[in-house]
């Protein structure tokens, strides 16, 4: 066994282990740390691929940033609300099954039907360069250049959009 | 090198690298204590063994027979990983930084950094995002008030703080045209260090690691008279000792990173000038690396006894207002400074 496939059972391994455990676990917070362990060991899944950039990105913004903004909002809200709803209406869970099929559905296809012979072609020496920080801020900024400042600008409407509403409140 | 000769070497760096991290987390607490303690014009530690210097093994003794207590109200699954994530982080960001140039061992090359890996700097900030994970569930998890204020606290500390940090570095990065690593203590050479070179940086970073750290004035998560202890209040034995550990460890790395990003890292201005043989010039810049380092520690030390703690809205405000727009301004600098010397 190549020292890749032995990564790539263990972290395989933990990302399915961990996205079941995930969604089956009752307290919120431990659901919330399981999807950390799940994106972490993605992380290890894009390093593998030789897309080191993706990887480190997926850390710092996923596992890092995102989700610790949604450990403060679990932590500072009560979660016991949630579950009250949930049994008052629970025709929402209908919706959530249909909703969670079409997306397996979707991945499911994307999988076995759109041909991913032409992914294997790329040889390891190309999809290393590619997965370089350099070649990927060379892309962003030479072809990608005006859907990056796009969701650059996107963002800081974003960005501005939340501090008007946040001060709206104080004042 | 064959795999399994790169994984043997690497673990020798891994176990030697540990052993002297370890020991100087303990130390670096003896010489808090004796600093501290001259600053205030006390004696300090000074019984257990000559002037004291075998206190930290009295106190890892003491830490580690105390009676482990994990309150009925705390969640203890998590409560048992908070501190194990605080250590993993502080001693895992220790892999990318070099302490030192390559050198020829056995009739190897073997570089003086346990991983010389293409995207270090981002390694780095990638580990200190997870670091926030350690204080915010340890607060959660302990089941307290005062524990879940310092937690939230902490962690709206260091988001806030890790912006200005990012941006400055971009300023190191913009410089080195690398993320890594030994490549930026390389574009250093002679006196271009990146302290000189970009000194608002410089002092954004410096401030922000202090942020990072939790180390005072910005030492809020644990504030004692507000918060009893914050985060860590209702944490005792080696559970207490891993976040104390944890706490100087990083005050370390924040030091090495500084010294890597901004003082030449290992590299000493004018020793090839000398003709010395390359056994001593390597070690006197292994050593340089290490007095850097425990000046910039000793900074650390001073600065905690010296200034009051910020008040949380000063810290906000010193964060945003005035930290991030630094590192922004520094940042046009350093691109201005590229543009017209063509650097």
């Amino acid at each position: 066994m190549s020292l890749q496939l032995v990564l790539f059972i263990v972290f395989g391994t933990v990302s399915a282990v961990s996205s079941v455990l995930m969604i089956t676990r009752r307290d919120i917070v431990v659901s919330a740390l399981f999807l950390i362990l799940n994106l972490a060991s993605l992380a290890g899944l894009y390093l593998i691929l030789n897309a080191q950039f993706i990887a480190v990105v997926q850390v710092i913004i996923y596992a890092g940033a995102i989700m610790v903004l949604f450990l403060f909002v679990i932590m500072l809200l009560r979660p016991e609300n949630e579950k009250k709803f949930l049994e008052a209406n629970p025709s929402i869970k209908i919706f959530a099954f249909i909703i969670g099929a079409v997306i397996f559905l979707q991945l499911a296809y994307l999988i076995f039907f759109s041909g991913p012979d032409n992914l294997n072609n790329a040889s390891v020496a190309a999809s290393v360069k590619a997965g370089t920080i350099e070649e990927i801020g060379k892309q962003l900024y030479t072809n990608y250049i005006l859907p990056f400042e796009a969701a650059g600008f996107l963002l800081l409407a974003a960005t501005i959009g939340a501090l008007v509403l946040a001060k709206k409140k104080f004042e | 090198m064959s795999i399994l000769e790169i994984i043997l070497f690497t673990l020798g760096k891994v176990l030697v690298l540990l052993t002297l991290i370890l020991l100087s987390v303990s130390y670096l607490v003896y010489f808090e204590r004796r600093i501290s303690a001259w600053i205030q014009n006390r004696l300090g530690p000074n019984r257990v063994g000559w002037q004291g210097v075998l206190q930290p093994f009295a106190d890892i003794f003491k830490l580690l027979l105390k009676e482990d207590i994990v309150p009925d109200k705390a969640n203890k699954k998590i409560h048992t990983l908070a501190p194990i994530i605080a250590l993993f982080v502080a001693f895992s960001t220790y892999a990318v930084i070099p302490f030192g140039p390559t050198v020829t061992l056995f009739g190897y090359s073997v570089p003086l950094v346990v991983a010389d890996i293409n995207i270090g700097i981002l390694y780095v900030l990638a580990l200190s995002s997870i670091g926030v994970y350690a204080m915010t569930l340890a607060g959660w998890s302990s089941g307290s008030k005062y524990s879940l204020l310092g937690g939230i606290r902490s962690s709206a500390q260091m988001i806030s703080y890790e912006v200005s940090m990012g941006f400055s570095v971009g300023g190191v990065l913009l410089l080195s045209q690398s993320l890594r690593p030994t490549e930026i203590v390389l574009a250093q050479s002679g006196w271009m260090w990146n302290a000189f070179i970009q000194p608002i940086g410089f002092i954004t970073f410096l401030v922000a690691s202090f942020a990072e750290t939790n180390r005072l004035p910005f030492d809020l998560p644990e504030a004692e008279p507000e918060l009893v202890g914050g985060f860590h209040t209702e944490y005792s034995s080696m559970k207490f000792a891993g976040f104390f550990l944890a706490e100087y460890a990083n005050m370390i790395i924040a030091s090495a990173l500084i010294v890597t990003l901004y003082l030449g890292g290992w590299q000493l201005p004018l020793i090839d000038t000398f003709g010395l043989p390359s056994g001593i010039v390597i070690t006197l810049q292994i050593l340089g690396f290490v007095l850097k380092m425990g000046m910039l520690l000793f900074f650390f030390i001073w600065i905690r006894w010296t200034l009051p703690r910020f008040r949380y809205d000063q810290l906000m405000s010193l964060g945003w207002k005035v930290m991030f727009p630094l590192s922004l301004i520094n940042l046009i600098w350093v691109a201005v400074l590229i543009m017209v010397f063509n650097i």
